[in-house]
């Protein structure tokens, strides 16, 4: 097998299973980590007949940061690239008030990602070779009133993968930062979203493979979302804060 | 939000609930009436239900393969086209397969699709071993021709109206090479083509196209093709090296609503330029590509859109063999008086076939594309009539308009069907916009 594996992180999201399928197919052996393994035993038969490659299960909590060394050193074999989809959006209106839930979507957004992410940078940095996908969000660039407490955790996860990937530059580690604007997934399942902005998780699979094949640094997979985030970010603080967007 | 069919013809305001495992997909049944969706490529309002519509495009998974008898077990989402890319490089083949390949198994197994080797090796169920079925209650019922025999016999072309298809082991069959070896043949009347239709019967493949603007003497004129699985030594070059390499094709795809005339004028010179091609030389073989031989359609991403925004419908009916030469005359002559916009129609030879509610019988199939105008409905009801009268019937896939006394009329196992769907608790549980039409 010439094609190095890919861990991905946070396996079970609709974003993940089909960055799954994108790397199974072009050759990869695949390593899925998620909380609960036994959700993804079907899928991992799947990917094995589909494109026959192995296809490995492993338990992984982003919250439970003081596992994540020892999480990487169960895996078969160090990914040559690591892909994190894990991500909690909450209840923006209960975040307001609830300040525990508030603190899991930090944590779920920031610290976790942010963490096993340190870790796996240190070990391909010590290989010399390695990619690091972080999937981030649009909702990072600006925070706005409908669901600040996610965004501003993504804006960390943001600005954390830009500093890891300028460390990174000269060490033959490539960062790519994935700040999809909608996706059709089992967060948005429900949402009235425009078609012409929202991707299907396999748009996104393909757009970190190409982005990954083209040295890019920051993808919005649907290029029309960084003439919108431009604006947006443009807009003056105080217009910006008396908008409803 | 909206639900249709592929013909986008008719139309009901609603939405699609898409459960993701198991135990969520059962409580929906125990609780709720519903309906099964694969693809949506049923034309009407077969896969719409009278209250909640079930996708199935999360139960996509492969689940096992035996590689030594060709059997793969898989959820009822698989879409065929991802069965031949896993499989074909293998050297294995859908034993059926419908003209288009972005169907789901429990759509083909719900709807018995038949292909274009009907003549010879029947229809889907013939390749499916056993299937899983969710039964009123939400229990998962096992079911093969030697376990739960009603259950399956009734869920293979039942059109979803037994429960829902969850997983199923079908047979494929083993080939050499993705490509097939294809001969055209022109026949100038229908008499012809029926003759033609008859002393071919040992190919594997067989279909025919008609010119439906034809009439008088050569009402019927048509082009036979006939098509054979290419061996390992009938290729040459490249294609003997890499037998199930391919050329890689690009996508087209209708962006907008555009008017029928243009897939029809296209259509029409596709067929004068072959049936004239073939006629004027000596007929040879050409060899095809699986992709263009079997779903020429495909590649036109989103042609349903081509006959605009009212929608299409297609006719399709089979007639018994001995009052297939009448009922197709008729049924031609009433289409090309009618001027009604179809240009093309496609004729297909059944062979034998028994089973309790599947659309196939022994003769002759043909189906019509229409747009959708008062013109045409009425057509319809014409083409309806001359069915019956020659003892024919219709296909559930396609239909998306016809009366329920017409079925019944048509065919005396639709009322066993409703009778067993009543007894059995079925009708409390699963029904679709077309089951509540056709009195199901
Ligand atoms: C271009 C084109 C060419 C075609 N050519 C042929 C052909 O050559 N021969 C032929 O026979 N047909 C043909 N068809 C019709 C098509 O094969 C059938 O309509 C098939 O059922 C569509 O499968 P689907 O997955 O899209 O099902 P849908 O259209 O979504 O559903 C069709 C029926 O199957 C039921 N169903 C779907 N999934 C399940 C499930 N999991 N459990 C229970 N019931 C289920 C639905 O309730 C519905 O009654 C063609 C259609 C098109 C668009
Ligand atoms: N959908 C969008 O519109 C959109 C837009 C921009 C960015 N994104 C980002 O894309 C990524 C994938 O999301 P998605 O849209 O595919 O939605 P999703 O299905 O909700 O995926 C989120 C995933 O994160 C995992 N996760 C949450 N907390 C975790 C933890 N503590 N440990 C391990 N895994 C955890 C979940 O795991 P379980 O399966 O165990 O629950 C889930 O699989 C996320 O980072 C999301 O923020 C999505």
């Amino acid at each position: 097998m010439t094609n190095g594996a890919v861990l991905i992180l946070g396996a079970r999201s609709d974003i993940g299973l089909a960055i799954a399928h994108k790397f199974a197919k072009d050759g990869h052996p695949v390593q899925l980590a998620l909380r609960d393994p036994a959700q993804l035993e079907t899928a991992q038969k799947d990917l094995n007949l589909r494109y026959n490659v192995p296809v490995t299960l492993h338990a992984f909590d982003a919250l439970a940061v003081d596992t994540h060394a020892a999480f990487i050193d169960e895996l078969p074999k160090l990914p040559q690239i690591a892909v994190c989809a894990v991500g909690l959006m909450g209840d923006q209106i209960e975040n307001e008030q609830d300040v525990t839930a508030a603190v899991t979507v930090m944590r779920s957004n920031y610290e976790g990602p942010a963490s096993i992410l340190a870790l796996l940078a240190n070990r391909f940095d010590q290989r010399g070779s390695g990619q690091i996908v972080g999937i981030s969000s649009v909702a990072g660039l600006r925070g706005r009133a409908t669901n600040y407490v996610y965004g501003s955790a993504k804006a960390g996860f943001t600005a954390f993968l830009s500093g890891l990937r300028n460390r990174m530059a000269s060490r033959n580690v490539h960062v790519l930062t994935v700040l999809p604007g909608f996706v059709a997934t089992r967060m948005t399942e429900g949402m009235d979203l425009p078609a012409r902005l929202t991707a299907a998780p396999e748009e996104v699979a393909q757009a970190i493979a190409r982005g990954l094949n083209k040295g890019r640094n920051v993808i919005y997979v649907r290029s029309i979302w960084r003439l919108i985030m431009t604006i947006i970010v443009l807009i003056p603080e105080t217009i910006f804060k008396k908008l409803r967007i | 939000m909206t639900l249709a069919g592929w013909g986008r013809f008719p139309v009901f305001p609603g939405t699609t609930e898409a459960p993701r495992n198991e135990a969520e997909l059962c409580t929906i049944v125990a609780d709720q009436v519903v309906i099964a969706r694969g693809n949506g490529r049923a034309y009407g309002d077969s896969a719409i239900g009278s209250d909640k519509t079930i996708s199935m495009r999360h139960f996509n998974h492969m689940l096992a393969f035996d590689a030594n008898l060709g059997v793969l077990v898989a959820e009822a989402g698989v879409l065929l086209a991802d069965v031949i890319s896993t499989f074909l490089p293998r050297g294995w083949f859908p034993a059926v397969t419908p003209g288009t390949k972005f169907v789901t198994l429990g759509g083909m197994i719900a709807a018995d699709v038949h292909g274009k080797n009907h003549h010879k090796e029947g229809s889907f169920g013939a390749c499916v071993d056993w299937i899983d079925v969710i039964t009123p209650g939400g229990t998962i019922e096992r079911c093969s021709r030697q376990e739960n025999a009603e259950l399956f016999n009734w869920t293979i072309g039942g059109m979803g109206l037994t429960g829902i298809i969850l997983r199923a082991a079908l047979r494929l069959r083993p080939v050499q090479s993705a490509w097939i070896r294809q001969t055209l043949h022109p026949l100038h009347n229908l008499d012809a083509a029926l003759d033609a239709f008859e002393t071919t019967q040992d190919a594997t493949y067989s279909v025919a196209w008609i010119d439906c603007l034809s009439q008088g003497e050569s009402l019927g004129r048509s082009l036979l093709m006939l098509g054979e699985h290419a061996t390992g030594a009938e290729l040459t070059g490249d294609r003997a090296r890499y037998p199930f390499e391919t050329p890689r094709k690009r996508k087209l795809s209708v962006p907008f609503d555009c008017p029928a005339r243009m897939l029809n004028s296209l259509s029409v010179r596709t067929f004068n330029g072959l049936y004239y091609w073939n006629g004027s030389r000596q007929r040879g073989e050409t060899l095809v590509d699986w992709d263009s031989y079997f779903y020429p359609l495909d590649a036109i991403l989103g042609w349903n859109r081509i006959y605009g925004r009212k929608g299409f419908i297609q006719f399709q009916c089979v007639l018994p063999l001995e009052q297939s030469k009448a009922g197709l005359t008729a049924l031609l002559q009433a289409t090309s008086a009618a001027k009604a916009g179809s240009f093309l129609a496609v004729l297909k030879r059944f062979g034998l076939q028994d089973s309790a509610f599947s659309f196939p019988m022994l003769g002759y199939t043909l189906a019509l594309d229409f747009p959708v105008n008062q013109r045409t409905l009425s057509l319809m009801t014409q083409l309806d009539r001359i069915t019956i009268e020659h003892g024919g019937r219709f296909y559930l896939a396609k239909d998306s308009r016809m009366p329920a006394d017409t079925l019944h009329r048509s065919d005396p196992r639709a009322t066993a069907f409703a009778t067993h769907r009543e007894a059995s608790g079925l009708s409390g549980s699963f029904r679709s916009k077309q089951s509540e039409r056709l009195c199901l």
